[in-house]
């Protein structure tokens, strides 16, 4: 199941740091994204867009609201400031992530 | 006991200003806050009052209080309203001089009071280290910000000066929505658990449209009525920190424990560390329940003692982006993208065009995430950006792309061109000793 059907999401930014939270529409489905959804698969997703060297990707769990919060350091590249990204706040990070594949 | 009505009448410098004078109008509120200052804004306002000393301040600060000074103050029947903003940006003196004309115009009469002790330009230092390695000293001439974000300190004292209109440069801000509370409520600047509550209300409220089903909608999945006329929040708020998020009875929007919790965790790192100058808030335990139709309510968060350094945005010049876009469609349109592409990269070799940094990519194929389409879309729209040191080398980018019309593949259409100057920013700490707020009447 593509995990744009299980969850949704929003990106926020600081610095040249996104966070993307992934919040699961239904309480029981919470258990198999904090499974699947480790922060060595979201690192490997946005492969190529972080900084070389960039800290690594940490996730926190939120199980009161059934959400996930990645933070990807050096993902902005420079901050909204500096980067020629279209997207400089990288906004629309989390809406990609939403493709990964969840298994049942 | 009583409850505190807040709301928020903006979550950025250019937002809707309707919404605000709805809340304004039909909220029933003690308080509205309008937070109007992105990370590198009050950069960017500094340097407008470089050009014009009376001026650095939001450009929409006379249109929206216009709008919204009449509800202001003591009216019979209703709350005594007041309003708390840091569109001061960089220069909150001369907003609240402006502020005071709007008022005498519309024959109101309205304390308002300014807020100021951000700006610790003159206090650093050369040697002092920025989080991207550089000392000030190398910034030379380019500097040409230095802001420290202030908690509730400086509004606390307008408020106890009894002002109507609170405005001010850069404060943390929750602290904006989080004055208020303390104020009111009379709590302690040490009540780290009333602190963290508050503190919650305040990033709830601070993006203002976004936790009331703005940056929510997803067909299908996620539907949002009437965003045309999207409500703004408001808190109700009791003298134990318990909270309801709402919105106008009527205005388009939704107010849901889902949008709730995309907005709890939004610009949030560690969940159980939000760190302000009032708070270090823990939202790691928050839960949300819906009470009634766009009415939900917010438990579970604390605080624990404050930092005891305070966050430092130093703003300076750093060169020109310069960038042209041009659209091919139909069939090959992106073989004949990628081929532009390839032209105008080796053009800025051959003219020698010197960039820090240059981006060249298909919007509609691989801009925002890197190459992940496998299908071919009707139209693509080749975009490059560079980052140069002079303007004279950024302006060439956008010219490259633009002689694409005679000089490139067949078909390209609808080229634009921009240039713009670099205004970056990146911070330093400084001990919470050396930053003071204080009040200007």
């Amino acid at each position: 199941m593509k995990l744009h059907t299980l969850a949704h999401s929003r990106t926020g930014d600081k610095g040249d740091t996104s966070n993307i939270s992934i919040i699961a529409y239904r309480a029981e489905d919470y258990p198999l994204l904090c499974e699947q959804l480790t922060a060595e698969r979201v690192t490997e997703f946005f492969q190529g867009l972080r900084e070389p060297g960039a800290a690594p990707v940490r996730r926190y769990e939120l199980p009161n609201v059934q959400a996930l919060n990645f933070v990807l350091p050096g993902i902005l590249r420079g901050g909204v400031t500096r980067s020629l990204a279209l997207d400089a706040h990288g906004k629309c990070l989390g809406s990609a992530l939403l493709e990964l594949t969840v298994f049942d | 006991m009583k409850t505190l009505r807040i709301g928020s009448g903006a979550g950025y410098s250019g937002d809707r200003i309707e919404p605000a004078v709805e809340l304004a109008e039909q909220g029933d509120l003690d308080y509205l806050v309008f937070e109007c200052l992105a990370e590198r804004t009050i950069a960017l306002a500094q340097q407008a009052r470089i050009g014009d000393p009376a001026g650095g301040y939001d450009p929409l600060l006379a249109e929206r209080m216009r709008r919204v000074l009449p509800f202001v103050g003591r009216h019979a029947g209703k709350r005594r309203l007041r309003v708390i903003t840091n569109m001061g940006a960089a220069n909150p003196v001369s907003a609240a001089v402006e502020v005071r004309r709007i008022a005498r115009e519309l024959g109101l009469s309205c304390k308002v009071l300014a807020v100021v002790g951000d700006d610790v330009l003159a206090e650093l230092r050369p040697e002092q280290v920025l989080d991207n390695g550089q000392t000030l000293g190398s910034l030379g001439e380019r500097l040409i910000s230095a802001n420290a974000y202030l908690g509730v300190d400086g509004i606390l004292d307008a408020l106890r000066e009894d002002a109507d209109v609170v405005i001010t440069g850069r404060v943390a801000d929750p602290s904006l929505f989080l004055a208020p509370q303390m104020f009111e409520f009379g709590w302690a600047a040490s009540d780290w658990e009333l602190l963290g509550r508050g503190t919650l209300v305040g990033h709830l409220l601070e993006c203002a449209g976004q936790v009331s089903g703005g940056y929510f909608a997803e067909p299908g999945l996620k539907n949002v009525d009437d965003l045309a006329r999207l409500g703004f929040p408001l808190a109700e708020i009791d003298a134990d920190g318990a909270a309801v998020i709402t919105k106008v009875a009527g205005s388009g929007g939704l107010v849901s424990p889902a949008t709730c919790t995309e907005q709890l965790i939004y610009e949030v790192h560690d969940p159980a560390a939000y760190l302000t100058p009032d708070v270090t808030a823990d939202f790691s335990r928050v839960t949300f329940t819906q009470e009634s139709t766009d009415r939900v309510r917010a438990k579970g968060a604390t605080g624990r003692v404050r930092p005891e350094q305070v966050k430092v945005s130093v703003g300076y010049l750093d060169g020109w982006i310069g960038e042209g876009q041009i659209s091919y469609g139909g069939p090959g349109a992106v073989a004949r993208a990628q081929l532009a592409r390839d032209i105008v990269l080796k053009r800025l070799a051959l003219t020698g065009v010197e960039m820090q940094e240059v981006r060249a990519e298909l919007i509609g194929m691989d801009a925002l995430h890197g190459p992940r389409s496998s299908v071919e879309p009707w139209e693509v729209r080749l975009r490059v950006a560079a980052r140069c040191d002079e303007r004279s080398d950024a302006v060439r980018i956008g010219n490259e792309v633009e002689t694409l019309y005679t000089n490139g593949p067949a078909g390209g259409g609808g080229a634009s061109k921009s240039v713009r100057q670099v205004v970056a920013v990146a911070s330093l700490m400084l001990p919470r000793d050396r930053v003071n707020a204080r009040i200007e009447a």
